[in-house]
This record gives C-alpha cells, structure tokens and sequence, in this order.
C-alpha cells in the first residue's frame, strides 16, 4: 500500500510526514506528532473525548482517515492556551467552576466548547448542552462543565464588549 | 482498532471517479463523510483495498434551488443542513430532522448523501426523502439516471445503485406554501437511530386534511412509505378516527425486529405514538 505524504498545518505549525492511509487522525496526532492531548476513549465516534478542530469544524479525530486531513488546519486542546502560555478563559472557568474530574474528557469538551462559542457566542444553556452532546462525561453530571462554558461565554462577552 | 490496508484516492471530478471504479471494480468503495464506513472498516466488517474520498469533488457540493426542485449536493453535511439559510427558508424538515441526528461532530462530517445511498435501515434521511417524494441523481459510466427515493432501497444495504454508480444528487420537489410538516423521532440517547421515526407532510383547507405524505423509519429492512395511512388522513378533519386509521394503516406497512431497542409489540406502540405526534405537529404548522 502506498504511503500518502500528508501536509497539514497544526497548532499554527506547519507539518509534514508519511503516513499509512489506514492511519486514523488520532493515532497521527498522538503517535507521530507526540499530542496526546486529545485521547482516545471509545473509538467508535460516541465519546468525544478525541475532538480535534479541523478548518472550523469539531470533528472526532478517531474516525477520520490521516489523509481526510491532507491540507487542512487543525487545533488541539494544546493549541487553545494564550499565545503567552497563560491558559484560554475556557480552561480558566473548568478550573474555576470544577467543570472537570478524572479529566479524562476535558480535551475534549473545551476543544468543542471553543468552537461552539465561536458560532454561538451567547448561548442559552439548552444551546450548550446541545452543543456539547457529542461529548460524554462520566464524573461530573455535566453541571459543572455547562457552568463553565456558560461562564467563559460571559467572561469573552465582556472582553469582546470592552475592546469594542 | 486499525483498519485493514488500503490505498487512498482524492479524486477532483465525477470522471476520476469512474476511472478508478472502473480500474478496481468492486475492491473499490467511495466515502463521503466516512462515519458509517469507517467504524465499518474500524471493526473489520468491511475491507476495502481502494478508498475513494469524494470530499475535494466541486459536482458534489452546494444546495440550489432550480425551478419548482431544492437540489443538494450529495457531499452537503447534516451541519449544512442545519444552517442553510435557503433550506430555512423552503425546507425546514430537513433542518429538523438533521437536528436529530447524531451529534454536532458527527453532523460535521456526516452527508446527506451518505446517509441516503448507502441503505442503512436506521438512517433517517430516506424515510424523509420517501415522504418529501425526492429523487437521487446516480451518476455512471453510461450517464445520469433520477431513480425515486420511494424506489430506491430493496433491503437492508440493498438499493437499486449500481456498484460503478454515484449518487451526485438529491431533488426535492419544493412545497406548496402552507404545508404542515414534522420530523418526529423517538431514540434511546443522543446518537441513537430511531426506536421509531415519521415524516409527515400535510396541507389543510378550511379545517379539513386536503392531501398528506407520511413515512416511517427504523421499522423494517428499508423505510416505510405508507401511503394508506396519507389516504386515511386525506379528507377528514384530522380528528380521532382519522388518526386511528392513519395508524392503523401504518401498522400494516411496518415491519420492525426485536433487538435493543425492544421487542416487536413496543416498537409498534411507540411508531403509532411517534405518527400521531408528528401529524399533530405537522397540522399545528399547517396553514
């Protein structure tokens, strides 16, 4: 089988390698890239907990193919943190508000919840918790992390309103 | 879970496609989104030497209105769906029925024309095609054929697609204004397919059912077009009886399985209760 030479852009850095077509997005992003932020729970696209941005889309990076990603422009959970290093206002309110446990989940839930905001900068709680239906938690009940992406819609409101 | 080898191809033209079906025959399959098949290929259920990835193929996009027909490109997206301002506009069952599918990941990936080609009996796309009277636009080697949705599927996986076919197309007949419509589906959890699902299109005047179209979903090897049950409701006020025998002629269409989603006899209450719910919607949004 011939290897496909996949170019992508990820966290803002450009990156090239080989990889075999069977490759699954995930495994490319752990094992090649070493990001292993994004985890991998059910491997069957129920859990959420490998969401990765791609060209303005939450997608599960378990169940797209390496070369489905040929030339696009992805984000993990290690490229949400401000570009000086202190944390995103998402991460900030999980930590704030206890919108995690074990953790397990959290790559995945602030990497969808970053782009949710950004098509529904307000939303109602209904809206959050809709948005975030494709993630699942087992800890915490959800609650605490609707709290939180509710939290962090006001606090980037706020931020959007005093800059304006 | 690593699938089996393959080569990838990302074909720019319906033309390249033909090519490398052509070249490999039936050890070469096309993907749209891949959220049916991947998991398929994940779990080694399916083994496929010749993955054709039609996302960079320009024919395949876009949602049009032409003449009295909404046309959507086989690769547009359960998320497209959802935000089309024009489907808003003159087809919003599909953004309620698309609302119910899967979750928001999965809908960015998952197409419309995925969801009605490759004849999973849980999809909901075809029943609601079936109900909206679409036809799916099959591209081949010999040309384009427009086969009827209500035509399409012959058994679970099976349609009428030849295997050196692609659907590049569905047309949906626009409605008349003041069609009530509904897609109403009972799942067990997010993500689920239906227990029971119907479509129900219907158009009243002055207080009396002057035509309807209903199928049903999840309830047999394909989707259920019942005509009867439209009949039944087709001339009447939309009262009691006429729901009973809408039903009751739905439940001579249906033909669902005991699995996890329950036995025979529940599946069946909960298709009588997920039909009248969505004519009850549908009438209430009739004008």
């Amino acid at each position: 089988m011939t290897k496909l030479h996949v170019k992508m852009t990820v966290n803002g850095k450009p990156v090239e390698a080989l990889a075999e077509p069977r490759q699954l997005l995930i495994h490319f992003l752990r094992e090649d890239l070493r990001l292993t932020g994004a985890h991998i729970g059910c491997e069957t696209s129920h859990c959420g907990a490998c969401t990765v941005d791609l060209d303005g889309k939450s997608v599960k990076a378990c169940t797209i193919f390496v070369g489905q990603a040929q030339g696009s422009d992805i984000t993990t959970i290690e490229g949400i943190a401000n570009a000086d290093g202190t944390m995103h206002v998402l991460q900030e309110m999980f930590r704030e508000h206890h919108g995690l446990q074990c953790g397990y989940c959290t790559p995945g839930m602030i990497t969808r919840a970053h782009r949710l905001l950004q098509e529904n900068p307000s939303p109602t709680e209904a809206e959050v918790r809709m948005g975030i239906a494709g993630n699942l938690c087992r800890c915490t009940g959800y609650q605490n992390i609707v709290k939180s992406i509710m939290a962090a819609a006001s606090h980037l409101n706020a931020a959007r309103e005093a800059a304006e | 879970m690593i699938p089996s080898s393959f080569d990838y191809h990302r074909p720019a033209t319906l033309g390249d496609v033909a090519t490398i079906l052509r070249d490999h025959g039936d050890t070469a399959r096309v993907m749209a989104g891949g959220h049916s098949l991947i998991p398929l290929m994940k779990l080694r259920m399916t083994a496929i030497d010749h993955l054709i990835d039609l996302q960079d193929i320009a024919e395949l996009r876009g949602v049009t209105l032409e003449g009295d027909a909404i046309v959507l490109g086989a690769m547009t997206t359960q998320h497209d769906l959802i935000e089309n301002a024009l489907l808003r506009q003159h087809m919003p069952i599909l953004r309620e029925a698309a609302l119910q599918i899967a979750d928001p990941q999965v809908r960015y990936m998952g197409t419309v024309g995925g969801n009605v080609a490759n004849g999973d009996p849980g999809n909901d796309m075809p029943g609601l095609m079936q109900c909206l009277d679409a036809s799916f636009r099959l591209v081949g080697p010999d040309g384009a054929r427009d086969v009827p949705a209500r035509a399409y599927y012959l058994s679970a996986y099976e349609t009428t697609r030849a295997d050196d076919e692609v659907l590049a197309q569905i047309r949906i007949p626009t409605l008349a204004a003041g069609t009530g419509y509904a897609y109403e589906k009972q799942k067990r959890k997010i993500g689920d397919y239906a227990t029971a699902a119907a479509a129900v299109l219907l158009r009243r005047e002055g207080g009396v059912c002057t035509s309807a179209s209903i199928a049903m979903t999840n309830l047999g090897d394909t989707p259920r077009f019942a005509a009867d049950a439209a009949t039944a409701l087709t001339g009447t006020p939309l009262d009691e009886a006429a729901l009973c025998a809408a039903v009751d002629a739905m439940q001579t269409v249906i033909d669902p399985n005991r699995d996890n989603r329950g036995p025979i006899d529940f599946k069946r209450h909960v298709a009588g209760t997920i039909l009248r719910r969505a004519i009850a919607r549908a009438a209430s949004r009739a004008a």
